[in-house]
């Protein structure tokens, strides 16, 4: 496998400017001529899906949600950065770039991330433009706050609703496009392999999630914007079908899967209720700017908050972090958490949360202050637990949240097989081993608005593409194989629901291969994950049939391939042996418990290379050069 | 808390066949669990005896996705007021409740299967003119233009629809007005909304009455129902834009 990372030339300033003159062009009226399949109706991929048809090429959509709204893209509640420094308050793009690297721990490309700051000023322009309604100063100009402990104010938001505002832009946008007919759009349709024809991707195998009926579909290329795979851990904040075989299936034709490890849990969710839970719920990371983080100094203490003195509480974060406190990154305070609860100082019925506590900020500011800020926080919080924050301290515990590993791409989003692209979540280009708030909306946003529609001209621009169909041999036995798979599936027809097995693979994941890692316990899941793989497939139970909607049958083929991916996210955790953002060997820890880096041996992205189901995968590297922003320990104390 | 519940459950096997309420207990469900979870455990059962799970659409379960919404005991979303179906709680329930559970009911909206129906209609009346036409790369700078909060913040008040249908399920004539004004009045507000505002109300309702919508006859069950609090003086809002722009000719400057 060859990793060319196709890093431009030049000054980093300079360097897209360069690249996007030294770009082949595809002629306007030679631009219908091109066709590009789009998987995914995200942020991502409706602004991309969208841009492209803008430009003139034939453009085919597809997303097994009933409506390109319906996105996981809709649920970011806090916001978008840009290096605007409308706030005078000293950011640039340098900046963003500076902070991105460094928060990232020195994991990401420096080319990449500096593109992703300069393009971060015309997504806001962009939204604007479209009708995003982002939240407004008196004076009519774009209000920004500070978020994610960035010590510049260059968040932008609408209201809690950022996600959803900036998607129905860019649904918009696409809807326009469906309707001038330039997009054919294929909702409840969902990509099940991949199709390469002499070593190029050319199509898609879909199945018809109302009729059932799987077939293919051909393009000259081919982008994935599937999101991300935190639900490999079952219990994320994660939308409920949000899944990993875009990218799988990818991978298994060819596609190197880098750094799946890195994956980020967040510190503010409300902890599970009980077994039956579902899913996790974010609470918005802005409540730790008022709210103090505690729990008791003594194991297995189960008075009432009032009944616990100061005295007898442990705001951990302002002991061990004096500087950041409460707003320690997203890592730090997650790992903390997990630390408080594993020595049963944890909080609640079940004993798996900690404090965030209201009492000093409402006595401080008053309830109309905090409810100005926090209301529909404070609302969503008690419609779930029926507890009033106002009254009683909040429960959090961290939970999955993002996955920054995904498909390995070049400067160009292009993967490691010729013609397919990976944007958004999906791919693992800019956030390194730990993503800072409010950046994936802008990567997102970034890729498809304007990177893709450049980049993949230049490949349609060189591509004599020869026309294959539907009776092409290739085509034929990846559409053969899909049919076999979801046949299986439903003819095992075993004892144990699909749910119940991912549900036991989560556990295994976050247990071992969560937010703390060590070599044995890997080794533990890395031996236990292929016999529950095994176990589902013998013994699994899938009612109905496959010729009409069967929402049994689509989660299996999914939890199929979280067993899979699984593995590889423990082997590569097992693989690299140091600490970096939301990757924590325990091996790997200073003295007082923070994260030790090995720059000399892991400068680099690791590249997964499929071999076989039942063979090792190869691990390639792609080195990273860190010529402006140089690596050093980041410090929160 | 555990409760004990009955569920008349709405089945039906495809967009083709005749459905029927079938009963199911719901045994010693934990009141903290959400309506969906409690769906989730009696499926789980129901699987396990190797019957067909009940169908029902949800994604995000935080009420923003917009894709989950079912009637319940004849209310969309049921008896909690700005509540989308995955955030209702089942400590609104009491023990031996019995719960009629069924999909939206539109001409519009045909039921696929169970409690999943096609509301692609709503993706359609978007198509026909919910959008703001501005390509890729035709921005201005975004503070070049300032707008006022006031604006800004009741265009937001607009914009929260989560499209999932209740507005519809809701009226006595299957309307889609709220749905359709909310978008109109997201947009028409804005400065960026003005050059088309006349032009996209009419294709919005064009296209609401050819998807077989019903009217309008201002009965306001709509704003009762909706998750996210949209309010039936949008529709007042569409209805002047409408009658502007029929007065004046949609996209002549008069208009605006
Ligand atoms: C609760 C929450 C809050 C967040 N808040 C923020 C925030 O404040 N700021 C921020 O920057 N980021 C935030 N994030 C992260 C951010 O929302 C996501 O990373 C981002 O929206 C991902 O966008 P995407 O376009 O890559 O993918 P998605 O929005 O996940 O879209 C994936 C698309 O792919 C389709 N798809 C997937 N697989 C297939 C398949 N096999 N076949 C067909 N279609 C398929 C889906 O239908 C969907 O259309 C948050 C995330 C969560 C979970
Ligand atoms: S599942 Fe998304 S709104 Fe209910």
């Amino acid at each position: 496998m060859e990793l060319n990372a196709k890093i431009p030339g030049g000054s980093i300033q300079e360097k897209w400017d360069r690249y996007r003159f030294d770009l082949k062009l595809v002629n306007a009226a030679n631009k219908r001529k091109y066709s590009v399949i789009m998987v995914g109706t995200g942020l991502a991929g409706a602004s991309g899906a969208a841009s492209l048809a803008e430009l003139g090429y034939q453009v085919y959509c597809y997303s097994y949600h009933d409506s390109p709204r319906r996105a996981h893209s809709i649920a970011a509640q806090g916001g978008i950065n840009a290096a605007k420094n409308y706030q005078n308050d000293g950011d640039s793009i340098y900046r963003l770039f500076y902070d991105t690297v460094k928060g990232g721990d020195f994991r990401a490309r420096e080319a990449n991330v500096y593109r992703l700051s300069q393009i971060s000023l015309n997504i806001i322009d962009q939204c604007v433009a479209q009708g995003v309604p982002f939240a407004r100063e008196y004076s009519g100009y774009l209000s920004n706050r500070s978020f994610g402990g960035a010590q510049v104010s260059r968040t932008f938001y609408a209201r809690g609703q950022t996600g959803q505002q900036l998607l129905l832009g860019a649904y918009q946008a696409l809807a326009r496009q469906i309707g001038l007919g330039t997009v054919q759009m294929f909702p409840r349709t969902e990509m099940l392999d991949m199709i390469l024809v002499n070593g190029r991707a050319r199509g898609i195998v879909t199945r018809n999630l109302v009729t059932g009926e799987v077939r293919s579909h051909l393009a000259d290329a081919v982008v994935l914007a599937t999101g991300g795979y935190s639900n490999v851990f079952y219990l994320s904040t994660n939308a409920k079908a949000c899944n990993t075989t875009a990218i799988w299936r990818a991978y298994r034709r060819g596609a190197g899967f880098a750094n799946p490890c890195y994956t980020q849990i967040h510190p503010t969710c409300i902890p599970q209720s009980g077994d039956y839970q579902s899913k996790l719920t974010l609470m918005s990371e802005s409540l730790r700017n008022d709210g103090r983080i505690w729990v008791p100094k003594q194991p297995g203490d189960t008075r009432t908050p009032p009944q616990i003195p100061e005295s007898e509480r442990d705001y951990y974060l302002e002991r061990i972090y004096p500087s950041y406190g409460n707003l320690s990154p997203r890592d730090i305070a997650s790992r903390r958490a997990k630390e408080a609860v594993d020595q049963g100082r944890g909080v609640g019925e079940m004993k798996n949360g900690v404090y965030l506590d209201f009492a000093e900020a409402l006595k401080r500011l008053g309830n109309t202050v905090i409810g100005e800020r926090y209301g529909n926080l404070f609302e969503m919080y008690e419609r779930i637990t029926g507890e009033n924050p106002y009254e009683v301290p909040m429960r959090i515990y961290p939970a999955p949240h993002y996955t920054m590993g995904g498909l390995w791409v070049d400067y160009n989003l292009m993967s490691t097989i010729p013609g397919l692209y990976v944007i958004g979540e999906a791919n693992f280009s800019d956030h390194g081993a730990n993503r800072l708030g409010a950046s994936a909306l802008m990567q997102g946003l970034a890729d498809g608005y304007f990177i893709l529609p450049y980049t993949i001209g230049d490949y349609l621009a060189q591509g004599k593409f020869e026309r294959i169909d539907s009776g092409h041999a290739e085509v034929r036995a990846v559409e053969d194989e899909t049919r076999q798979r979801y046949q299986k599936l439903l003819s095992i027809n075993g004892k144990r629901t699909v749910d119940s097995l991912h549900r036991e693979l989560g556990k295994i994941v976050w247990d071992y291969c969560g937010m703390g890692r060590n070599d044995a316990g890997l080794k533990k899941a890395l031996e236990q994950i292929p016999k529950l793989r095994d176990e589902f497939w013998h013994n699994v139970r899938v009612p109905g049939s496959g010729d009409s909607l069967n929402q049994a049958l689509e989660k299996a083929g999914r939890v199929a391939d979280f067993f899979e991916m699984a593995e590889l996210l423990c082997r590569d955790a097992l693989a690299r042996e140091e600490s970096c953002g939301g990757h924590f060997r325990e091996e790997s820890q200073t003295e007082d418990g923070e994260a030790r880096r090995d720059d000399a041996r892991f400068a680099h992205a690791a590249v997964w290379e499929f071999t076989g189901v039942d063979k090792a995968p190869t691990r390639h590297v792609e080195p990273l050069n860190f010529e402006y922003v140089k690596p050093a320990t980041r410090s929160y104390k | 808390m555990l409760i004990n519940l009955t569920l008349h459950v709405w089945r039906q096997k495809g967009p083709k066949d005749n459905g029927r309420f079938v009963t199911y207990p719901a045994l010693q469900i934990n009141t903290h669990m959400s309506f969906l979870e409690m769906l989730d455990v009696v499926n789980e059962q129901l699987m396990e005896k190797g019957e067909e799970p009940i169908a029902f659409e949800h994604d995000c379960r935080e009420g923003i996705c917009g894709s989950c919404g079912v009637m319940i005991n004849g209310l969309p979303h049921g008896p909690n007021p700005m509540t989308a179906t995955c955030q209702l709680h089942m400590r609104y329930f009491k023990d031996g409740d019995e719960i009629w559970i069924e999909p939206w009911r539109a001409k519009a909206f045909p039921v696929l299967r169970d409690l999943v129906v096609d509301r692609s209609a709503f993706d359609r009346i978007i198509q026909s003119g919910g959008f703001i036409s501005a390509n890729t790369g035709n921005a201005p700078e975004a503070n070049a233009m300032p707008i006022p909060k006031q604006i800004a913040d009741r265009s937001m008040d607009a914009a929260v629809c989560i499209g999932c249908g209740a507005c519809v399920a809701a009226c006595p004539n299957a309307s889609a007005m709220l749905f359709t004004s909310a978008k109109v009045t997201h947009l028409g507000l804005l400065p960026q909304g003005q050059p088309e505002r006349y032009e996209r109300v009419q294709r919005m309702i064009a296209r609401m009455d050819q998807e077989g919508f019903g009217n309008c006859s201002n009965h306001g069950s709509c704003e009762a129902a909706c998750p996210v609090g949209i309010k039936v003086d949008f529709i007042a809002r569409l209805n002047r834009d409408l009658l502007k722009a029929k007065l004046c000719g949609a996209g002549t400057p008069s208009a605006v």
